[in-house]
């Protein structure tokens, strides 16, 4: 390793140093104020970092990581992520009579383990991504043992199965590996151009690994544990998982596949439409069933990684392009939708219920109007982040001639609007009894909340930056 | 720039209106008011200051707005307008002065709010009938919706929200395939002249295959035909005009079936002629039948808003009829249809406003000896009534004619069986007001008659009406140009021949006009 190297990967070494720091100073001082603003401003470095970095671009690091514009992009973007979730996080936490600090340190680790995964290319730094990312998830979802019972059941929950996936993952791997006798990503990609066709077993190693991923994603039919994880978790973790921890492997799909010329090959390409579509009806179905807010946005995401999945499958620069995009008005309308709940919600008491919106806003006329956005944004309504995101996802799938999975986004979208309206609807009607309307100040978390609805509608008005910045960064 | 101005004012007066309810409830009334009004102005000000005879001409734009977007998609937000936009611009901010005018005391609730989405359906609205990018377009054809499922869902009737759900599902998913048509033009027109832009101009004339042409053109009709509506795609329109308040059943039916049939003209038509001209047997039986269907169902119903709707489905029938019959005079009924429509059913959906005001019911068997209680609102009723059938000298005759006259060149059989829904609309305008108007008075014998302000309304919607049967000729000759320009490429064969020699006249004149683009 150069100084040059560390240079490069100064976003890693920034989070990894400070979760270590959080560590000695939680050993020394409880302070719950100081562990926040610590884990804030390390993401923030290593958002700011990301964005400018000091070293030369593109940049292999001892052959597992890869620092070029794509993963310094997903960096920004994940460490953003985290920024969000920290800060949403803090007026959450505060009330509970709970040991805090370790939180953060979770967090911190989580977004590292994302991070990583994006700039992986190699097997070795894959599962250690992965892992650390799963293993401080599992601690986080049932973090609040005190306060919340089904924290412990849902952590449990995803302790199982996402170890489950772990070991399809790791089998997979093994059997790639059997059949090329390497393991970073573009040894891959020129072993099998050279093999021309896939064999059985390196069908069977990939079919696994996408099992592995597809768990990660919570696509269809690997989405058990999505909902009952979202319920569970406290709501500021439940915006974690569905946003650093999918778009880290999101990042990680795009490489590996690209790398590894996965679009060469018909049979894995099917497999993948198979789980696109699925995710597409499935999520939309299932969350029309649903009484729980969480567990509608749970299905939601499902729903909507299906559709990201779609341009991934459209492949090439506006593919990778159009996915890319859509993560990022994904990550702002979850966060924001997410942040609502955790905004409306204390530990012990989280307004999860769609009921519990009833009236809303008559009551609280900025987070309704605030959630409002967030959900037509979702449901991909003009004005909104979502809306450009499915543009560009439905311009890169006729560009790919995927028709057949592009009326199924239609046909999935319009039943994915029944349940959003729902909540929208319940937040208009009137109220039966008029409550004191509970004039709230100016706080943090509003502040947080009022910025994800500005990018959000400027993603929605005037995307060109954004999607400048995405071709120059993810695509160049 | 004007063009913009129009949106500017109308987003901006939404916000506003919004931002001053918190200090005062009566305030956004004033402001939905003024920001219609000053538009209504600056639009009469505009087409009074354009060259004489200008909008009469083909392929020229009276005014543009076009400035990039977002470039790496080629999207622009280009704005233009010729006579047919202008004259649908004029229906739009007077129907939207009017909706103001009629919330003024009905609603009292979120007054703020409720003017918001007011206004911005209007800009919605402005932007479809503006917009030349069709990116653009579709983006406006979907910012209308938001609004008018908010003005459903909370201030509308009993089943409110069903219907609100009803009528964004449907248009929605209808716009949704419209949407994915538009992408599919993009590429194919990229793919083959290698400039990927949603341009208008640029996108007409595109070369495709026929099959590629009929999908495209089916996934465009899918949005317009719902919207129209037209039999069999009209389920959502009864139960969203009964529901919604007066205000959302005037916009609806005055404004937003519009949009439809101008897709249809402005879009769906040009830019698939040969696949069009295919359509135009099954588009034309489709307009005779929601003709008849429309006016039988609407004769069958005891709610007095729900019966107004189904006679909407039943005149927009001559719209489809006329817009797929391919000459200039069917199109000219077409226009004046729009027109007069938006007028003479709004007033209708306004009259039953007034009178669920006083008697609390839209059921007509509970209505009865109107005439006697209130005689100023029963002359009045009854003269939109007879408008609604069709009477000589009102607007709607005019255009029912046109309709059929053109219709009868292309396709006598259709033209004959939309014939008969004229008999079947007599019916049930006639028994309407046998019902409502007249028989024994209310129990109630004496009800608060109109005020001045519902008479404001009543009066120039009147004033209108006659002025669109008496005097149609400056709306004709504001849309003969852009009626022209949309048959140029679809009509080799049916249409009237002095029309190909004024076409070949007029052609080579406006390649020098450099301030405007030309359509080809």
């Amino acid at each position: 390793m150069t100084i040059q190297d560390f240079r490069n990967i100064l976003p890693l070494l920034i989070i990894a140093a400070a979760s270590v720091l959080l560590l000695v100073l939680i050993a020394a001082r409880r302070n719950h104020r100081l562990a926040c603003w610590l884990a804030g401003l390390a993401l923030a470095g290593a958002f700011a970092t990301s964005l400018f970095p000091s070293g030369t671009m593109p940049q292999a690091v001892g052959g597992l990581l890869a620092i070029d514009g794509f993963s310094l992009f997903y960096s920004a973007l994940l460490s953003a992520a985290g920024l969000v979730v920290v800060l949403l996080s803090y007026p959450y936490l505060q009330p509970l009579r709970e040991q805090m600090e370790e939180y953060y340190v979770l967090i911190l680790l989580a977004v590292l383990g994302a991070v990583i995964l994006a700039a992986s290319r190699h097997f070795a730094s894959f599962f250690l991504g992965l892992e650390l990312l799963s293993a401080s998830l599992y601690a986080l979802i049932g973090y609040l043992v005190k306060s919340r019972d089904r924290s412990v059941e849902a952590g449990v929950k995803y302790l199982i199965l996402a170890a489950a996936s772990a070991a399809f993952l790791l089998f997979g791997m093994a059997l790639v590996y059997f059949e090329t006798g390497v393991l970073g990503f573009s040894d891959i990609g020129v072993h099998l151009a050279q093999a021309g066709a896939l064999s059985p077993l390196a069908i069977a190693g990939f079919g696994l690994i996408i099992v592995g991923i597809g768990f990660k994603l919570a696509l269809v039919p690997f989405h058990m544990w999505a909902a009952d994880v979202y319920e569970g978790a406290p709501a500021p973790v439940s915006a974690l998982v569905a946003t650093v921890s999918k778009g880290g492997v999101v990042a990680l799909l795009l490489r590996f596949y690209n790398e590894a010329g996965g679009y060469q090959f018909p049979s894995l390409t099917l497999l993948f439409a198979l789980f696109a579509a699925a995710s597409m009806l499935g999520g939309n179905l299932l969350a029309l069933l649903q009484d729980n807010v969480k567990r509608i946005l749970a299905y939601s995401s499902i729903a909507h990684l299906g559709y990201l999945a779609v341009a991934f499958l459209a492949g090439g620069k506006m593919g990778a392009g159009a996915a890319t995009f859509y993560l990022v008005a994904y990550f702002v309308t979850i966060l924001g939708a997410f942040g609502i709940v955790a905004h409306l919600s204390s530990g012990e008491e989280e307004a999860e219920r769609v009921s519990d919106y009833r009236a809303l806003f008559w009551r609280r006329p900025w987070a309704a109007a605030a959630f409002t956005a967030m959900l037509l944004s979702l449901a991909g309504i003009p004005l909104t982040a979502g809306f450009m995101g499915k543009f560009y996802i439905a311009a890169a799938g006729v560009e790919g001639g995927l028709w057949a999975l592009l009326f199924i986004l239609v046909a999935s979208s319009v039943i994915g609007l029944y349940y959003y309206l729902r909540i929208v609807v319940a937040m208009f009607s009137q109220a039966e009894e008029q409550k004191p309307v509970k004039l709230r100040l100016f706080s943090g978390a509003g502040l947080i909340l009022a910025l994800l609805v500005v990018a959000l509608v400027w993603l929605g008005i005037s995307p060109q930056a954004m999607m400048g910045w995405i071709n120059q960064w993810v695509a160049g | 720039m004007i063009l913009v101005w129009f949106l500017a004012i109308l987003i901006g007066g939404g916000l506003l209106a919004w931002v001053a309810s918190r200090w005062n409830r009566e305030l956004p009334r004033w402001i939905a008011l003024a920001a219609s009004s000053a538009n209504l102005i600056l639009l009469l000000a505009f087409a009074a200051s354009a060259p004489a005879g200008e909008a009469g001409k083909p392929g020229l734009w009276l005014a543009e707005f076009n400035t990039p977007w977002i470039p790496s998609f080629g999207v622009h937000f280009h704005l233009a307008i010729d006579g047919l936009s202008l004259l649908l611009l004029g229906l739009t901010f007077f129907v939207g002065a009017l909706a103001a005018l009629v919330s003024w005391t009905q609603i009292r609730e979120q007054v703020g709010f409720y003017y918001f989405n007011l206004l911005w359906i209007l800009a919605g609205i402005t932007g479809v009938f503006m917009a030349l990018d069709l990116f653009l377009f579709y983006f406006f054809w979907e910012v209308m919706l938001v609004p008018m499922y908010f003005l459903i869902g909370i201030w509308g009737h009993e089943n409110r929200v069903y219907a609100a759900f009803k009528f964004f599902l449907f248009t929605q998913a209808s716009g949704l395939l419209m949407f994915l048509a538009i992408l599919a033009l993009y590429f194919i027109h990229g793919q083959n002249t290698g400039s990927y832009t949603f341009d208008y101009s640029e996108l007409l004339g595109t070369e495709l295959s026929g099959t590629a042409a009929t999908w495209l053109m089916l996934g465009f009709l899918a949005a317009f035909l719902v919207k129209l509506p037209a039999v069999p795609f009209h389920s959502w329109l009864p139960d969203a005009h009964t529901q919604a308040p007066t205000a959302g059943s005037v916009v609806l039916a005055g404004l937003l079936l519009k949009t439809g049939a101008y897709g249809i003209l402005r879009f769906a038509i040009p830019l698939f002629p040969e696949a069009a001209r295919q359509f135009a047997p099954v588009a034309m039986a489709l307009g005779a039948i929601s003709i008849i269907y429309g006016a039988k169902l609407a004769f069958a119903q005891n709610n007095l808003k729900r019966l107004v709707a189904y006679t909407s489905v039943s005149h927009m029938g001559f719209v489809l009829l006329g817009a797929f019959a391919f000459n200039v005079i069917a199109y000219q009924g077409v226009v004046m249809q729009l027109l007069a429509h938006g007028i003479s059913t709004s007033a209708l959906f306004i009259i039953t406003g007034y009178i669920q005001e006083r008697l609390h019911t839209r059921d007509i068997s509970q209505m009865g000896g109107l005439w006697k209680a209130m005689p100023g609102m029963g002359a009045v009723a009854l003269l939109f009534a007879m408008a609604s059938l069709g009477l000589p000298g009102l607007g709607n005759f005019v255009a029912e004619f046109l309709a059929l006259l053109g219709a009868w060149q292309a396709a006598p059989l259709w033209a004959a069986v939309a014939a008969l829904g004229l008999i079947f609309s007599s019916a049930y305008a006639l028994w309407m007001v046998q019902r409502a108007l007249h028989g024994p008075p209310p129990e109630k014998a004496t009800l608060p008659r109109l005020n001045v302000r519902e008479w404001l309304v009543m009066g120039s919607m009147v004033g209108l009406i006659f002025w669109l049967g008496l005097y149609p000729g400056p709306i004709l000759n504001s849309a003969d140009g852009p009626i022209r320009t949309i048959l140029a490429p679809a009509s080799t064969e049916t249409g009237p021949p002095e029309m190909d020699e004024e076409q070949g006249l007029l052609l080579p004149e406006h390649e020098n006009t450099t301030k405007t683009t030309k359509l080809d």
